[in-house]
């Protein structure tokens, strides 16, 4: 299981701060973005944009990252903290 | 680490406390701290902004952050404070302190910190305004701000 977390608009705008991914069979970031999308053409839309950031185990990484079971991946727009 | 001080938190903070903590060492002939305040906007009434951040991640992001600079200037003490949650006009948002023996690693190493935290540190701002409530969009200046420290990098180490 890969839990996975979105933040500020992106969870506003799915409606949900965080989902439990069981059935993904890829390997990277990019991946289960694509997997995610399929759950609905506003999921496909949202996530689409090509400034989502990615964590995974709470460190800032690129798309082509790995991402295993047992870890978690947050999901969120670029940070405007400052 | 007890020369960096890291808090995320809703409650203010006390400028004048964090300085004298900073600069309460003989070591240390510069100390450079930022505040960062609410300002009001360009166009239409700010009333108030939130601040979410990812709990699980902030602290760590901040402090690799403060590691990085650690590694390109010779600085001593160094406070983080940033506050989370719902914040009005011309309240503290931010504090960033830095000493060091000298002036030049405390004026670079505070604004090498400000910079990659706008950029690299995981808070998002919510503005509530007289005309809704609206999420703010980075800057591209932001970014270009923290870039123009992988180029200075550069040429530091070029000049040995």
């Amino acid at each position: 299981m890969i839990k996975v977390l979105f933040f500020a608009v992106l969870r506003e705008r799915l409606g949900i701060g965080e989902v439990d991914v069981h059935d993904f069979t890829g390997s990277t970031v990019a991946d289960l973005i694509e997997h995610l999308q399929q759950r609905s053409p506003k999921w496909q839309e949202e996530l689409s944009q090509q400034d989502v950031l990615a964590a995974v185990n709470q460190q800032l990484v690129s798309h082509s990252h790995a991402v295993e079971a047992g870890q978690e991946v947050a999901l969120f727009p670029p940070v405007t903290g400052g | 680490m007890q020369d960096v001080k890291i808090r995320v938190h809703e409650a203010n903070f006390d400028v004048g406390e964090e300085y004298r903590r900073l600069a309460d060492d003989p070591r240390y002939g510069a100390v450079v701290t930022f505040t960062g305040l609410v300002r009001e906007l360009e166009a239409g009434r700010l009333e108030a902004m939130t601040l979410e951040h990812y709990p699980a991640m902030t602290k760590q992001a901040l402090a690799a952050i403060v590691q990085e600079a650690k590694t390109r200037w010779p600085i001593g003490r160094v406070t983080v404070i940033h506050r989370v949650g719902r914040l009005t006009l011309n309240e503290q948002i931010v504090f960033v302190g830095v000493a060091s023996a000298h002036r030049n690693a405390a004026f670079a190493g505070a604004e090498f910190i400000m910079d990659f935290l706008k950029t690299r540190a995981p808070f998002w701002k919510k503005e509530h305004t007289d005309q809704g409530d609206y999420w703010v969009a980075t800057k591209t200046s932001d970014a270009q701000a923290a870039q123009r420290w992988q180029e200075h990098n550069h040429i530091t180490k070029k000049q040995g």
